[in-house]
């Protein structure tokens, strides 16, 4: 069965995550309004600015239908702004906090390699631009990796989020992780 | 790995100035000229600023040398916003970029807006770690900046006007040259790459891939959210809008607007809605109607 995964396209690079997810035989719907998440099977929230996404998603009455989504054990991934989205001052659904720009200005931005627990095959190319951090977490959640002891990569549950763009460097192996993790609530 | 099995960091890559540009898709660039308009463009949406010191059709209406901003300015829009903040210097002045750089904005736009420093020469920009965007009527223009560095490309429209006409004019062009380039047999690609005046490996990528490289915004009259909608639907992936929100009548409504028609542009009747009751748009100029003198566009080439 073909899984079916939404996109959160409010604005940033939802278009790189459709592609790599469409590489990997899924397929993606760019969700702009709550009638876009019906019947998905997963949920990406891309890269991008995240005070944008905030306000697109208050403007379009996204949160609560997002919240009831992601609650009900539909497995998501968060990237970089994605990663803001879902912490404790946004959506409240990853028990993080989100420090933003964390690494600083874009001058500061860069690429490293990463190893990331649950990710096999060596460590990933990413891609940090602007990037935040997490600054707080809760018990429930596991560090997946780190940049100079700041977490950079975790999981709680069926949510996934990084600080990074791995649809930038063309690694697919989170999104396939996403892709496998169990989306029927338990 | 370093020496305290820390990561090894690589900044300033060509990855990470375009990847930006990336994040930055589907989104709003605003002109703006003081800390408080740069918070007014943040708390609409803007997904990011442009700092200037006169907008487009001050600079059109005032004349006399247009520079890059005072550093104060800039860096108390840095202090009001947390989106990203570009600014902009001259074509070919490669110290104003000097000095943007050590203030660290996230964009250097070389821009044709302001009175050009150099006749003959662009900054070579990949001297540079912060990225850049440049202007481009064509796809040759674009392909030349992209060789000199430039990791967004944005088409230069008629600044200061509210007339799409040139940037429609332009993205047709870039659009319809990448396209033909898909046509073209090896030895016709080295002959194509003579006549846009480009890097021959350039032009062998997109027509592979049938894109640009990096990542294309419209620039130059758009006014309305109609404006923003339009260019879309033309293949831009996000807009700048200079003097069309702080020179219209409501520029926190307008720059809303503007910014859920980016987002909706597919949606007629999202357009619709964002396009009501916005007062009046920016005091605009039929390009057609300007003297040649007057034309920001073709400076720069």
């Amino acid at each position: 069965m073909t899984k079916l995964v939404g996109v959160l396209a409010l604005q940033g690079d939802f278009e790189a995550h459709a592609k790599m997810l469409r590489a990997l035989g899924a397929r993606a719907r760019e969700v702009r309004v709550p009638d876009d998440l019906r019947d998905l099977d997963a949920l990406i929230i891309p890269g991008g600015e995240s005070t944008v996404m905030s306000l697109g998603i208050e403007r379009e009455g996204l949160a609560e239908p997002l919240r009831e989504l992601v609650r009900a054990g539909t497995p998501v991934l968060g990237t970089c702004a994605g990663m803001i989205m879902l912490d404790r001052d946004h959506l409240g659904l990853l028990d993080v906090i989100a420090r933003r720009n964390a690494f600083g200005r874009q001058v500061r931005s860069f690429e490293a390699d990463i190893d990331v627990k649950g990710v096999s095959g060596g460590p990933m190319h990413a891609v940090f631009i602007r990037a935040p951090w997490v600054a707080e977490h809760g018990p429930e959640v596991e560090i997946l990796g780190s940049v100079e002891a700041h977490p950079v990569a975790i999981r709680q549950g069926h949510m996934l989020a990084v600080s990074f763009h791995p649809e930038l460097s063309g690694d697919s192996r989170l999104h396939e992780l996403l892709l496998a993790i169990d989306g029927s609530g338990e | 790995m370093d020496e305290n099995g820390q990561p090894r960091r690589d900044e300033a890559t060509f990855t990470v100035k375009a990847g930006l540009a990336e994040m930055l898709k589907g989104g709003v660039i605003m002109d703006v000229v003081t800390p408080e308009q740069a918070k007014v463009a943040e708390d609409a949406g803007a997904a990011a600023v442009m700092a200037l010191e006169r907008v487009p059709a001050d600079i059109r209406r005032d004349g006399g040398v247009a520079r890059m901003s005072d550093p104060e300015m800039i860096q108390g829009i840095q202090e009001a916003v947390t989106i990203p903040v570009m600014a902009k210097a001259r074509i070919g002045h490669f110290v104003e970029a000097q000095v943007l750089e050590a203030l660290e904005v996230d964009y250097i736009d070389e821009s044709e807006v302001l009175t050009p420093a150099d006749e003959a020469n662009h900054i070579d920009k990949w001297a540079f770690s912060v990225p850049f965007v440049c202007g481009a009527t064509n796809l040759g223009e674009a392909l030349r900046r992209i060789g000199e560095g430039a990791a967004m490309i944005r088409s230069k429209g008629e600044a200061g006007t509210g007339d799409i006409v040139e940037a429609v004019r332009h993205l047709r062009m870039i659009r319809s040259e990448i396209r033909r380039l898909a046509t073209l047999d090896d030895a016709e690609l080295a002959t194509a790459a003579k006549q846009l005046q480009s890097p021959l490996h350039l032009v062998r990528q997109i027509a592979a891939e049938g894109r640009l490289p990096v990542v294309l915004f419209c620039a130059g009259g758009i006014a309305t959210p109609a404006d923003a909608a339009l260019v879309m639907q033309l293949g831009a992936e996000g807009v700048f809008v200079g003097s069309g929100i702080f020179k219209s009548e409501d520029p926190e409504r307008r720059a809303r607007a503007i910014v859920e028609a980016t987002t909706h542009y597919q949606d007629p009747a999202r357009v619709a809605a964002a396009s009501t009751g916005l007062g009046q748009p920016m005091v605009s100029l039929e390009t057609s109607k300007l003297e040649a003198e007057q034309l920001l566009a073709p400076r720069g080439w």
